[in-house]
């Protein structure tokens, strides 16, 4: 790769945006500057000067960069977004993953290729951490139901543990239902009868 | 009638209300589509997940589907363009300041007139430059919008040159308004309800309702791809058929109530449904002290036929394209441009719809400065403006 771009990766998600950076930097580049804050965008990447901008699709600031396109007086090299129609995969992949690529002063396409590459490639492994840690989390509030419901079952039932667990486990099966969701309605049902 | 999927894009706008309405109200179902509609941020996204065909269908904003057909600032992507979700519906706003500004600049004559307003616009303007100010800033959506060409149509006739004398800047919907309370920007060109969110927080004044400055201008398409418009004949013919029941259904005053509540929802446009009936019936609050202004051409959905795409329209936005220096003047991608409107779908899906009304412009069009606008010769048309690139 070409380690003399200088790249601006505009994402309003810190971690994610981090990530990428470490990326770009092993493969190489040094020169990568992270934008957060989305307002005065045009003005910030002006003096920033870059080779490539990386944005990421949930950023409604992505109408303001392709401004830019129009507006030739002001820049003072043209850009354009990372599109070739012979390689439409790519395209596809990276607005999958859900980053654009736009590219300042008519680099050659191949060789910011790698970029997107590693950005897309990044972009997705951020999405499968993202939603790993959603699954714990709900994997942990649904133990958490289980356990109140269980309290809750143990008080008013005068049950022990095991058999309110045991209760909780057959009208699951009963119903049809997963014992998460039977625990949530016995919460609820102690809430409506507080 | 196997239900069919679809997935389509949309920006929570009050012009999505056809496409919104005809998924919540069941009118998509009726037809046998089952619609997944994706909320989206940025009109770039719209336009990309079409070309690629993440999506079957966007609600595109009208000059897109025009640009992504002619290849402009973008990858050629041919589109077409078979059902108007809303004609007008944009307004400029401005801060209480250059309210204040123009008011005085236009020595006791009613700014309520736009050409007076843009006249006074250029002695502001005019004034601030032999002071050494710096030139104002005012924000709309996109390049390839309706809101640029309404914002530059209305100044340069003015005398007001769009790109020498005041700064046009791109900016997201949802931060017009805080620009405007920043001053980042001076004054903004945005569908609603933005406009009205400003003046409800009392720090802009609606200087004119788009209707004032064109009478009927297309502003937002149900756009598909044209491939896709050919290898899926009877899906579309639906997709359309769905859009003009729900457009009909909502403009029904009795059922007001009830899609203003729809629209509402968080996962739709997420704004307050007083907002969005006041949008819909035409009563603008246009100064924070509660001042209404009454159009019945605010926005029209489904009324007046609003839904059947008229290539006059095409053929005004490829104009002002020209105009503004996007694109070249040809005969050619004139009728490439006029093509991507198709009322042959509508009124194939919606037969009997196709009328004529009194109430409209007789060019089509009907704007407030210039000549008769005439579809089939652009040069004449700019031929009329000394301002132009």
């Amino acid at each position: 790769m070409d380690p003399s771009f200088k790249i601006v990766i505009v994402d309003k998600n810190p971690v994610r945006a981090a990530i990428l950076e470490d990326g770009l930097r092993e493969a190489g580049h040094v020169q990568v500057v992270r934008i957060e804050e989305t307002s005065h965008l045009l003005a910030r990447i002006y003096a920033i000067d870059p080779d490539v901008i990386l944005i990421d699709l949930e950023n409604p600031s992505r109408d303001v960069l392709e401004q830019m396109f129009q507006m030739s007086r002001a820049v003072k090299r043209p850009i354009a977004m990372f599109v070739d129609q012979s390689d439409s995969a790519s395209i596809e992949a990276a607005v999958d993953a859900g980053v654009s690529a736009y590219i300042v002063g008519g680099l050659r396409k191949e060789r910011v290729k790698n970029v997107l590459d590693l950005c897309i490639s990044r972009f997705n492994a951020f999405s499968r951490l993202q939603d790993e840690l959603d699954r714990t989390r709900s994997a942990l509030d649904e133990r958490k139901a289980i356990d109140r419901a269980k309290g809750i079952l143990m008080k008013v039932k005068n049950l022990s543990e095991p058999d309110a667990y045991a209760l909780l486990r057959k009208t699951a099966m009963n119903e049809n239902k997963k014992i998460a969701e039977v625990a949530q309605s016995v919460i609820m049902a102690a809430e409506l009868f507080k | 009638m196997s239900e069919q999927h679809l997935r389509i894009g949309f920006i929570p706008l009050c012009d999505a209300t056809a496409l919104l309405i005809a998924v919540d109200k069941g009118f998509a179902a009726a037809e046998g589509l089952d619609i997944e509609l994706v909320r989206e941020v940025s009109w770039s996204n719209i336009r990309d997940k079409l070309n690629i065909g993440l999506f079957d269908a966007a609600h595109l904003i009208a000059p897109v589907a025009i640009a992504s057909s002619l290849g402009l600032g973008h990858v050629k992507v041919p589109i077409v363009a078979p059902f108007g979700l809303g004609v007008n519906g944009n307004a400029i706003t401005v801060s209480p300041a250059l309210y204040a500004s123009i008011a005085a600049a236009a020595d006791g004559e009613n700014i309520a007139d736009p050409m007076v307003s843009a006249r006074a616009l250029a002695r502001v303007v005019a004034r601030r430059k032999s002071r050494g100010e710096p030139p104002l800033t005012f924000g709309m959506t996109f390049p390839f919008s309706t809101h640029n060409y309404h914002l530059r149509f209305w100044m340069a006739a003015g005398g007001v040159d769009p790109d020498e004398d005041v700064r046009l800047v791109v900016l997201p919907p949802p931060y017009m308004v805080d620009s405007l309370a920043s001053n980042h920007v001076d004054g903004f060109c945005v569908g609603a309800p933005w406009n009205s969110v400003a003046v409800d927080l009392g720090i802009g004044f609606i200087l004119h309702p788009v209707s004032e400055i064109l009478s009927r201008a297309a502003e937002k398409m149900l756009g598909v791809r044209a491939s896709w418009a050919q290898e899926h004949p009877d899906t579309l013919r639906r997709l359309i058929r769905a859009h003009g029941f729900a457009a009909a259904y909502a403009e029904d005053p009795a059922n007001r109530e009830e899609v203003c509540a729809m629209l509402a929802a968080p996962n739709r446009i997420g704004a307050s449904a007083e907002v969005i009936r006041r949008t819909l019936d035409g009563r603008i609050k246009v100064a924070p002290d509660g001042t209404l202004r009454v159009s019945d051409r605010y926005l029209m959905v489904g009324r007046n036929g609003a839904g059947r795409p008229d290539p006059a329209q095409a053929a005004w936005l490829y104009a002002q394209m020209v105009r503004w220096g996007q694109a070249p003047l040809s005969n050619d991608l004139l009728a490439a441009a006029k093509r991507v409107w198709r009322p042959d779908l509508y009124d194939a899906a919606l037969p009997g719809e196709a009328a004529t009304y009194d109430s409209e412009p007789r060019d089509g069009i009907g704007a407030f400065a210039g000549p008769a606008f005439d579809p089939n010769d652009v040069a004449t048309h700019l031929a009329a403006w000394d301002i132009k690139r």
